[in-house]
């Protein structure tokens, strides 16, 4: 068989998982996508094990433990999926921004739930002016 | 399988490779064939999994797209590795999702918002990772062919007896290495879920 | 001890009682008294024993070496020269600076800041005597300098009042606008005379075999000019005097009457051969005189501050020195210096006392209050005797020193003097000058007198006020002995000087007494005629009644007081001003300085705020906005970098993704290139 096709077939495939990571909104179905890719890379590693023939049978190996990895990822990825759902109220991928870059007003907000004093120095550290 | 089933199967093969030039059980034009059907089936189940905005239907679709690709581990004579991702992945993995899915009460039926913002970003990621692969695959293997058993017996390459002593002679260290990590996957899951059941169980119990 | 040791203590002994005063100052209080009194008396004594030692004989000179400069023909030296104009004219600094002291005791009682007060004082004393004795012209300018930035401290004493603040920035700026071209006539003059000892300087010029001549005496003699108009308060650099009475009334007294208004005079005595080498200067400092007198004396018949009174009388006495010099006879000059510096000193303290009784410094107010003389009696004589000398009427020492200068004058004039320098034109424009200040002088004088003594009203009572510490009457009765007497000395002093006669000749003492006593009788004439009007009883003035403080309260108060009472800080809208009379239309513009200060204004002032304006503008507008700009880049560059950070996961990874496969597809194809190629 021409070894092009399974590396064909693993590139479309890894593409596809590729747009499911980063299109779906929901975590889960993202979870899905990264197993779409990791199916990729299995077919791609036992394709070329079968190519090369080698003793060791290193792809057919890496493949299974993999798959293990794969079991044990998706484990803990959906017990971190649920927890988020329980404190968010919602597993979508978009609501998670905590580290996005805050404008100073919104660092102000932030930083007065904690303390109140640093809120005005860091409105002037934030953009080194005396104003605000 | 048991063996002499396995060695008769080998005997068919071999003659029909010796009739045709080649081994195995499909010709090889015909072991092409069925992988680029089985690939297309696979493909499509993926597509629907990644564009259905039915969130169970994903998963079952999902199912469908690792079935496929454990039919092409079949056809590429990894037959251990065919079972154990029918096991693990089709077993396991989509029935954990599932569950997912019902804990974190994902709806019935359309859900409109279940692709974000970033689609057409994705979109363009994607068809340029693939267009990059394909073309950097296919120049590359213009000329390769995989030889799926030349040695006139069965294909040694994929059988349980060879997978096995592969893993417990040269990838016992890893192995174990991997059952550790497992282990510590378990214990995680349980820390993780365990703690917030006690979080609000506390908060249950403050409130009244 | 030698005598040159003995003159080398003298302005040694008041620096050191400054240094230890400013140190002390704060932590021991007690000490200040003493250390201002005490050395300054100490250096008096001195001063008058080497005067005695020195007795108008042979200079004494004594110079070492202090600074190499980069010419080593050209040093810095620490030199004396003592001859009997510096040894006398010490001795006057050292009286005067020892009463001001005295006096001060009890002027500044209650005043916080006495003890820095004091050592500036004493700095300023050092300073002085250190310009007396110099013989080095770099030296002399140290202690030029030193007496300008002490003026300034003590002018802006009681820095709590606007205008104090403004007359020392004043005083300074206008003195150092005159130091500058001073500093460079005297580095001109040492350049050329190869030389900065004053006395190798003179005597190079006098000395026949030398036949040595200065290459740009006009130059030299106008630049020096400039600083001496700016010390010695001549026109067109004297506005600073009259605001600078501002400051407390000793420092009046010492500063802007007796001493550093004289060091200017004092210079051009020492340097008489210099200025003498140009005909045009003395013609130039003769008009400069003439200018002053007139344009002073009206000035000073408009003046409702009995201190502004006193500072243009000042300026117009100052100028008649200058006159003096400007027909080259220094002899009447340095004593009518001697003689002015005694009863200049002597009203300033006088009228100290009178504003603390008067509770004002307006001679309008003063009008309006009785029994003044029986509150303050001491002042009441002593200023009466001081204000005849001011007035020039004999037997009192004034009419002695002003009738040297006018017969000098006369000399000049009518071409019987025959010295370096002299033009019979500068001799007449000083002796018509002359005589019309005499008119002047004797009007304002008589003026200050009727309105500050004959004043009538509600009487001030005696029990209020308390009588004034003995040490400041004693002081006035002390100054008043010289301002009776040093005229008699007019048949000794040539022995000190350069043994020209220094008597007074008939023609010019006939006139001149006689317009003085004409100017009397005209102020007095008018003083009845303004009296009667029912317009002269209204009530006017402010009075700042502090009569249990010290006198530097009151006059702390009565500055302040002035121009919100009247409007304005020099004049004042009295009906009863025997001074509109006299002047008629010029009042306006004379109680004003003739607008001079409004000119500066225009001309200097107003440009440079501009000029301070648009440097500002551009530091800020266009240099600024260079290096806002600069910042201004990397904050947008910053803020677009900050757009990516959108803590959308998948955004992340999208870019990341397509880094990577950018960074893939280039490796490939770089390795494909170098391997193909």
């Amino acid at each position: 068989m021409h070894l092009a096709y399974p590396a064909v077939l693993a590139a479309l495939l890894f593409s596809i998982g590729l747009y499911g990571v980063l299109a779906r909104r929901n975590a889960i179905l993202m979870l899905m996508s990264v197993e779409l890719m990791l199916n990729a890379v299995n077919l791609n590693l036992v394709a070329f094990d079968v190519w090369l023939r080698e003793e060791l049978h290193t792809g057919q190996a890496l493949a299974l433990f993999t798959i293990a990895i794969a079991a044990a990822e998706i484990g803990i990825g959906l017990a971190i999926v649920l927890l988020v759902y329980r404190n968010r109220g919602s597993s979508d991928i978009d609501r998670l921004r905590d580290l996005r870059e805050r404008s100073a007003a919104e660092a102000d907000e932030a930083s007065d739930d904690g303390t109140g004093d640093t809120a005005s120095v860091k409105a002037t550290n934030d953009s080194g002016r005396q104003t605000s | 399988m048991n063996l002499a089933a396995s060695e008769a199967e080998a005997e068919v093969a071999t003659a029909a490779a010796v009739a045709a030039g080649h081994p195995g059980f499909l010709s090889p034009t015909g072991v092409e064939i069925v992988f680029v059907l089985v690939g297309l089936a696979t493909l499509g189940a993926a597509l629907v999994t990644v564009t259905t905005k039915q969130l169970v239907h994903a998963a079952l679709w999902l199912v469908a797209a690792l079935g496929g690709v454990a039919v092409e581990y079949l056809l590429l004579t990894a037959e251990f590795i065919a079972w154990v991702q029918v096991l693990i992945y089709v077993g396991s993995v989509v029935v954990l999702l599932l569950f997912g899915l019902m804990l974190t009460k994902a709806p019935i039926g359309r859900s409109p918002d279940a692709d974000s913002g970033n689609r057409w970003v994705a979109l363009g990621v994607a068809l340029v990772s693939a267009a990059t692969l394909v073309t950097l695959v296919v120049d590359a293997f213009r000329t390769t062919w995989i030889d799926l058993g030349t040695s006139g017996g069965p294909s040694t390459q994929g059988s349980t007896r060879v997978t096995g002593e592969a893993l417990f002679r040269g990838w016992v260290l890893p192995f174990e290495a991997l059952s550790v990590l497992l282990l510590a996957a378990l214990v995680g899951a349980i820390v993780l879920s365990r703690r917030a059941q006690d979080d609000s169980r506390e908060q249950q119990e403050g409130q009244r | 001890m030698s005598t040159t040791t003995l003159a080398a203590l003298v302005p040694l002994l008041p620096f050191l009682g400054a240094v230890a005063g400013l140190l002390t100052g704060r932590r021991a209080p007690g000490y200040a008294q003493p250390l201002a009194v005490l050395p300054t008396l100490l250096s008096t004594v001195l001063a008058v024993m080497v005067a005695v030692r020195q007795g108008g004989g042979e200079p004494l000179k004594a110079a070492t070496e202090l600074a190499p400069t980069g010419d080593a023909s050209l040093p810095v030296e620490l030199a004396l020269h003592l001859d009997g104009f510096a040894v006398l004219v010490a001795v006057l600094v050292g009286v005067v600076a020892s009463c001001v002291q005295l006096y001060s005791t009890g002027y500044l009682r209650d005043d916080p800041r006495y003890a820095s007060y004091a050592a500036f004082v004493s700095l300023f004393t050092a300073a002085m005597l250190l310009v007396v004795y110099a013989d080095d012209l770099i030296v002399l300018l140290v202690g030029w300098e030193i007496m300008g930035i002490c003026s300034y401290f003590l002018v802006g004493h009681y820095w709590e009042t606007q205008a104090a603040r403004a007359a020392s920035l004043k005083a300074f700026l206008v003195t150092k606008l005159g130091d500058v071209p001073f500093l460079i006539g005297i580095l001109v003059l040492a350049s050329e005379a190869g030389t900065f000892r004053i006395s190798g300087i003179t005597s190079k010029l006098t000395s026949q075999l030398a036949e040595f001549e200065l290459a740009h005496p006009t130059v030299i003699a106008l630049l020096l000019l400039a600083g001496v108009a700016g010390k010695s308060a001549q026109f067109p650099l004297h506005t600073w005097l009259p605001d600078a009475m501002a400051g407390p009334t000793p420092v009046s007294a010492l500063i802007h009457a007796a001493t550093m208004v004289a060091a200017g005079v004092y210079f051009i005595a020492r340097l008489l051969p210099v200025f003498a080498a140009s005909a045009v200067a003395l013609v130039v400092l003769a008009l400069m005189a003439a200018v002053t007198i007139v344009g002073s004396a009206l000035s000073a018949l408009a003046q409702d501050d009995i201190k502004r009174v006193l500072a243009y009388s000042t300026i117009g006495q100052l100028a008649y020195m200058a006159g003096a010099l400007a027909v080259s006879d220094r002899g009447a000059a340095v004593f009518h210096l001697l003689v002015h510096g005694a009863f200049k000193a002597l009203l300033f303290l006088a009228a100290g006392v009178l504003i603390h009784a008067a509770g004002t410094n307006s001679l309008a107010a003063m009008a309006r209050m009785g029994g003044l003389t029986k509150i303050a009696p001491d002042a009441y004589w002593t200023m009466t005797i001081g204000l005849i000398a001011l007035a020039a009427l004999p037997p009192f020492s004034g009419f002695f020193s002003k009738e040297a200068v006018l017969a000098a004058a006369e000399h000049v004039a009518f071409g019987d003097a025959h010295g370096a320098g002299v033009t019979p034109a500068a001799g007449w424009i000083v002796l018509v000058a002359g005589m019309l200040g005499a008119l002047l002088t004797a009007a304002y004088a008589a003026r200050l007198w009727l309105l500050a003594f004959r004043g009538k009203g509600p009487q001030v009572s005696a029990e209020e006020h308390a009588r004034e510490p003995a040490v400041m009457n004693v002081v006035l009765w002390v100054l008043a002995i010289p301002s009776l007497g040093l005229g008699l000395a007019y048949g000794v002093l040539p022995g000190w000087f350069d043994s020209g006669s220094l008597g007074p000749s008939l023609a010019t003492s006939v006139l001149a007494t006689g317009i003085a006593l004409v100017g009397v009788l005209m102020t007095y004439g008018a003083w009845r005629h303004t009296t009667s009007l029912a317009a002269s009883r209204s009530p006017m003035g402010a009075v700042a009644a502090h009569p249990q403080g010290d006198p530097a309260l009151s006059e702390a108060e009565a500055i302040a007081t002035h121009e919100p009472a009247y409007g304005d800080i020099a004049a004042a809208p009295d009906p009863a001003d025997p001074g509109r009379l006299l002047l008629g239309p010029l009042h306006g513009a004379a109680a004003h300085g003739f607008r001079l200060d409004a000119a500066y204004t225009a001309l200097f002032v107003r440009p440079t705020q501009a000029a301070a304006r648009l440097a500002r503008f551009v530091d800020r507008e266009v240099v600024d906005s260079y290096v806002r700009g600069a910042g201004l880049g990397p904050r947008l560059l910053g803020t677009l970098v900050r757009r990516t950070q959108t803590g959308n996961t998948q955004t992340y990874l999208s870019a990341l993704v397509v880094g990577s496969l950018v960074l893939a597809v280039a490796v490939v194809l770089v390795a494909a290139g170098t391997s193909g190629a």
